[in-house]
């Protein structure tokens, strides 16, 4: 198995070869404003190390910040219709209701709520009111809108009112771009009705995104498939990716624990990653990122999908360390480093000068770091490490021991003994992890679904099913796919017994 | 004593939501759709308003009002504005008047805004009060009930035209059994307007100024975080509270039986109580606290389980290993510490064996 693995950042592209589960070999190129020349570049930099790396290639795979930099930016947003199946119900929240002003501004292509939806246990709330639909068909197709996100009530559990209202839109406009918001989140409505209008207002960007990756791959000679990474660490066909962009969202810091996790040869553990502002940890179940379980915020938007469950705290290389008394962080210095921090001439004491005048790290000009008073470096030590373990231990899920992987650039910050840590691993050529998590995605199938008056052996079986069916659906070979996740969740007040079940299965592609 | 609603400002709105989800005691759902119907009314020019129940007139008449159901289907069911009106006005239409002012059930969780909705529309004014002081999982476990006042007529409307009124019920048992089925059938969820109180029966029964309450836990909490202080210790000190035990859960038991969430959470002590465990048993609310297996505080005692760092409080549904949580007790209100009171919503009206002693006696 040969795989390109690539990872689209907003300042470097970094490609990886990886054959049968080793790096071959390892690019890093400055990213292109046209996304293009910069992969071209990653990929012909492989070809020049070493050309059979050319030869054979069985798929490229490719993570992004594009989409998440586009909505935090508000940058290449698309208008987007919104069309809620709910009334009588949810009438008096629209659409967008709790959106920054800015973003909505700029994505509100028009709000249509028509009767339907259904009940919890399945019933329809009403009848579905096609003829409304088909008039909020011609409404968008007059203003020109290009996509629009159907949302439905407790759709998570059956999909009917919105692929049926999806059939009418496209009968009055064969043009729309649709989102489906059963296709991305779970239930709470106005979150994934959020999640599918983040997604719909991205798909002119994700169209020039993935054709620019295409171009990229058909440019350089190869053929190979190409897929995108995603939030949960596992990849997609572009042509899947390129209707669902904020699956794409979080790949960042997932390739990057996959990748290290890969690297370090484990696949139980928590992973630290120490940037320059913030040090953000996560936990790796079976190689895979714990998911979130909560609303996720984006751009100032409350999600609720498939995203990995990551605590950041306000401590990395360009921490700001305020003395007298003692406090580190929030602040930090960020890309302004080499000039504010002292090792670098400035009069900022970071938390590289702390590092540098503990003997932790050599950088800059150590000197300079001298003068701040041996207690203070101490003391500051003392409160970053009690800041580390305490936070590793609140995303653990129980008490038992796990290895600590510490990586990026304020991996030193990290001791080497924490409370309920087996052993701190530090991972080496860390700088193309999120390359080599990209390239080692897999496929996966996921439920979330409340199962009624069944016992726990039928239900769990039910949804394994379920799971298996997506992703042998979305390309994987079926005799690789293994249980990666389940969790069930009782629900409080609901009649008999009604359990909420998420069951996560993952393989390889099939070849 | 006043008697003139004042307007409630919108800076009140997330106070109130924040410390409505701290008296919620765990339970009683997330305010946040209520509070964005709330604001989104005022964003219209439509104005909540707040009346001190002293104020009220004997004769006034007060709809006492709330959402019932399941809090999961609330996520997919938002609530609605207009929704909450519904029972009102079916109540108005059966009693023939116009009711004179609004009041919440119950202040803990959502419905501690609950009535603002209503206000909002209307035009008449919160009663500063409720008939909880905190959230419960059923609707008998009210002072209302304790002091064996009517608990009929009874309003209930679903989303659709479907308004249903019990003229008669045997008693406020009979209430929740015959309203929580209806509720289950129209989707688990409804919105309730309970038997009108009048000022009289507010005055002497309601438990008073829990509106009040909960905003200036809310106000306390966000200014303490704004001051970089400790918004755990502004809880206390507001809320005249008393911090029970500090930890991280290490272990969580969850299970819905006849139609409730029961468990409890094992938190194993830090700091001053790391000698220490502490369990907090639940039942959509937390119950009974026992801290190294004796029974340390309990229902009527309000029960907060609340992020040590934060202050947010944490729900029987999101606790969860690793949290590091401070848990607190806040005075219950006397009602319930009667003997009839206890009958309604001490710990043996939850299950437990064991006799009410309050946390804050001989302190």
């Amino acid at each position: 198995m040969k795989r390109i693995g690539v990872d689209v950042g907003g300042t470097n592209t970094d490609a990886v070869l990886v054959e049968d589960g080793n790096v071959r070999s390892t690019v890093k190129t400055p990213t292109t404003e046209d996304i293009t020349a910069g992969i071209r570049a990653g990929l012909e930099g492989l070809f020049q190390k070493d050309p059979t790396n050319a030869v054979d290639v069985d798929a490229v795979m490719i993570g992004t910040t594009h989409f998440v930099n586009a909505v935090v930016q508000c940058k290449s947003l698309n208008r987007a219709a919104a069309l809620r199946v709910c009334l009588p119900s949810c009438a008096t929240l629209a659409p967008m209701a709790d959106w920054p002003t800015n973003l909505s501004q700029i994505v509100n292509g028009g709000h249509f709520l028509v009767h339907g939806g259904h009940e919890y246990d399945g019933r329809p709330i009403t009848a579905m009111d096609e003829k409304a639909i088909a008039n909020a068909g011609r409404s968008m197709r007059d203003s020109g809108v290009m996509a629009a996100a159907i949302t439905a009530v407790f759709s998570p559990l059956t999909t009917e009112c919105e692929d049926r209202a999806a059939e009418i839109l496209l009968q009055e406009y064969p043009d729309l771009h649709i989102t489906k918001s059963s296709t991305l989140g779970r239930i709470g409505l106005l979150e994934r009705e959020n999640a599918a209008l983040l997604n719909a207002s991205m798909i002119d960007l994700s169209k020039k995104t993935i054709n620019a990756f295409e171009t990229a791959i058909t440019e350089s000679g190869l053929d190979a498939p190409l897929y995108i990474t995603q939030n949960d660490g596992t990849v997609v066909e572009s042509i899947t990716a390129r209707d669902q962009p904020v699956f794409s969202f979080a790949s960042g810091p997932t390739n990057s624990m996959r990748g290290g996790a890969h690297l370090a040869n484990v696949d139980e553990a928590m992973v630290i990653d120490v940037g320059g502002t913030t040090a953000d940890i996560g936990h790796l179940r079976s190689g895979y990122p714990r998911e979130a379980n909560n609303v996720v915020t984006i751009g100032g938007v409350r999600t609720l999908f498939r995203m990995p469950d990551l605590l950041s705290i306000g401590l990395g290389g360009g921490t700001v360390v305020t003395t007298d008394p003692l406090i580190i962080g929030p602040k930090s210095v960020a890309h302004r480093l080499t000039d504010e921090a002292l090792v670098f001439g400035g009069n900022t004491i970071t938390m590289t000068d702390i590092a540098v005048a503990s003997g932790l790290l050599d950088l800059g000009d150590a000197s300079r770091a001298t003068r701040i008073a041996g207690d203070l470096v101490e003391d500051a030590i003392t409160q970053a490490h009690q800041m580390v373990s305490e936070a590793i231990d609140r995303m653990k899920i129980d008490a038992s021991p796990l290895p600590l992987l510490a990586v990026g650039g304020g991996a030193m910050l990290i001791p080497e003994q924490i409370d309920g840590i087996s052993q701190v691993i530090r991972v080496p050529h860390f700088a193309v992890a999120n390359a080599v998590g990209a390239a080692i995605g897999q496929i996966s199938g996921e439920v979330d679904h409340i199962f009624r008056d069944m016992d726990r052996d039928t239900f769990l079986t039910e949804a394994e099913h379920m799971a298996r069916k997506q992703a042998t659906d979305a390309g994987a070979a079926p005799d690789t796919l293994k249980v990666v996740d389940v969790e069930t969740i009782p629900l409080a007040y609901l009649p008999g017994q009604s359990i909420r079940v998420r069951l996560r299965v993952v393989g390889d592609l099939l070849n | 004593m006043s008697n003139t609603p004042r307007k409630l400002p919108m800076k009140d709105l997330d106070a109130l939501a924040l410390g409505a989800w701290i008296l919620g005691t765990g339970g009683g759902g997330d305010p946040y759709h209520k509070l964005l119907n709330t604001k989104q009314l005022y964003y219209q020019g439509k104005i909540a308003t707040l009346i001190d129940p002293c104020g009220l007139a004997d004769d006034a008449l007060v709809a006492v009002v709330s959402t019932m159901g399941a809090p999961l289907v609330g996520k997919e069911r938002i609530p609605d504005a207009h929704h909450a009106l519904r029972p009102v006005r079916t109540m108005e239409k059966f009693l023939g008047r116009r009711f004179d002012a609004v009041m919440s059930m119950e202040i803990g969780g959502g419905n501690g805004l609950h009535p603002l909705m209503v206000s909002a529309l209307t035009g008449y004014p919160v009663v500063d009060a409720d008939g909880m002081g905190r959230a419960y999982p059923e609707l008998h476990m009210t002072s209302f009930a304790v002091a064996g006042l009517s608990c009929a007529p009874f309003a209930l409307s679903d989303i659709r035209e479907n308004d249903v009124l019990f003229t008669k019920a045997v008693d406020s048992h009979w209430v929740e059994r015959m309203a929580r089925s209806l509720t289950t059938e129209v989707g688990s969820t409804a919105t309730i307007c309970m038997a009108p109180r009048t000022g009289a029966e507010i005055k002497n029964h309601a438990i008073l100024y829990t509106t009040t309450q909960a905003i200036d836990l809310g106000h306390a909490v966000l200014e303490a975080k704004r001051q970089h202080l400790d918004p755990v210790a502004a809880i206390i000190s507001v809320g005249h509270g008393l911090k029970l035990f500090t930890g991280k859960v290490v272990d969580v038991d969850r299970h819905a039986t006849e139609g409730f969430l029961r468990g409890q959470a094992r938190i194993e002590g830090l700091g001053p109580d790391a000698e220490s465990e502490f369990i907090v048993h639940f039942q959509n609310e937390f119950s009974v606290g026992y801290k190294d297996e004796k029974a340390e505080v309990m229902t009527p005692d309000l029960i907060c389980v609340v992020d040590s760092v934060s202050g947010d409080g944490i729900g029987t549904e999101a606790i969860r290993y690793g949290q590091r949580v401070t848990v607190l007790a806040l005075p219950g209100p006397d009602v319930f510490k009667s003997t009839n009171g206890l009958d309604f919503a001490g710990p043996q009206a939850f299950g437990f064996d064991l006799n009410f002693r309050s946390v804050f006696e001989g302190q």
